[in-house]
């Protein structure tokens, strides 16, 4: 038992420097691909275009395939009218195109890209990624259903730092309900 | 003086919406604020929904509206309490165009745009 406790710590020890060592050689992307969940949105027309009806969804949560189907489609938005002048549509193609999932090293980008492998369409919503369902498949209807939260797309009802990229289960906090613990 | 200051500028801010409309129709047109709040608590019917623009803005333009599928909160309307409505016409043109495709079904007529706007202003 002791060699067992020994060797569990000294292999930690290892972990831990060929963590150290890693992170000192790898570029900055790489570092926060570890502690973050997803590249947060860092255009501001892209925040202001998408935001103002919205939460500003990471690019870095759906393929490009997915946004390039979406965004020719955008005179029925999800039964919505959202559309933009050419110019405009033009630089968001290009944020979106330049930052989504499958070029992110982010990890739930990752994520969203593995769970999406035997996909043939590319999905239109993020909720319908297998990575996304997954990850919120124990949440009870009643909580959904509550007028802060009203649906599955507004990520920011329950993760308070979404707009950092940040999703994780312990930062979670409803209106309401408080810490949610799944 | 001071105290003039702000009614000045108020006056610069909603004045300048009606030239740049005016400047592209007809310049017979006359635009009126109760048509306008006609036509802003009008119903139509779109796609089986009744929609109006108070659907999302409520009756009142001063007071803030929520969008109405992702109930995110959108500001007043009324250039008296957010100042900040009404003064950039490349941002009137688009949410006029999306706005009114989706609560009408079709785009406005330059006349349903002046009068929404001379409504806006009256407050």
């Amino acid at each position: 038992m002791k060699t067992l406790i020994f060797s569990t710590a000294a292999l930690s020890l290892v972990g831990m420097l060929g963590f150290g060592l890693q992170g000192a050689w790898s570029d900055d992307d790489n570092m926060r691909a570890r502690s973050t969940g997803v590249a947060p949105v860092t255009d501001p027309l892209y925040q202001e275009e998408c935001g103002s009806c919205h939460f500003a969804y990471p690019p870095g949560l759906l393929p490009a395939a997915s946004w390039q189907r979406m965004m020719i489609g955008l005179d029925d938005h999800f039964g919505d009218n959202a559309e933009l002048d050419s110019q405009t549509l033009q630089r968001l193609n290009n944020y979106l195109a330049a930052n989504a999932a499958d070029s992110s090293k982010y990890r739930r980008s990752r994520a969203i890209m593995g769970s999406l492998q035997y996909t043939s369409t590319p999905p239109l919503r993020i909720t319908e990624t297998p990575y996304f369902s997954h990850e919120h498949r124990e949440i009870p209807k009643r909580i959904i259903n509550l007028p802060e939260v009203g649906s599955l797309s507004q990520c920011n009802a329950c993760h308070q730092y979404a707009e950092k990229g940040s999703f994780s289960e312990d930062e979670i906090w409803i209106k309401g309900i408080g810490r949610w613990d799944d | 003086m001071r105290r003039m200051l702000p009614m000045i500028v108020m006056t610069i801010i909603t004045a300048t919406p009606v030239a740049a409309i005016s400047n592209t129709a007809d310049d017979k047109i006359s635009f009126s604020a109760q048509r306008g709040k006609e036509l802003w608590n009008e119903q139509f019917t779109v796609s089986g929904q009744p929609r109006s623009c108070a659907t999302c803005h409520t009756a009142d333009p001063r007071q803030p509206g929520k969008h109405a599928r992702t109930r995110k909160l959108i500001k007043p309307m009324a250039p008296s309490v957010n100042p900040d409505r009404l003064i950039d016409q490349s941002k009137m043109d688009k949410w006029f165009k999306r706005n009114c495709k989706w609560t009408l079904g079709r785009v406005c007529t330059e006349q349903e745009k002046g009068d929404v706007l001379e409504y806006l202003k009256s407050f």
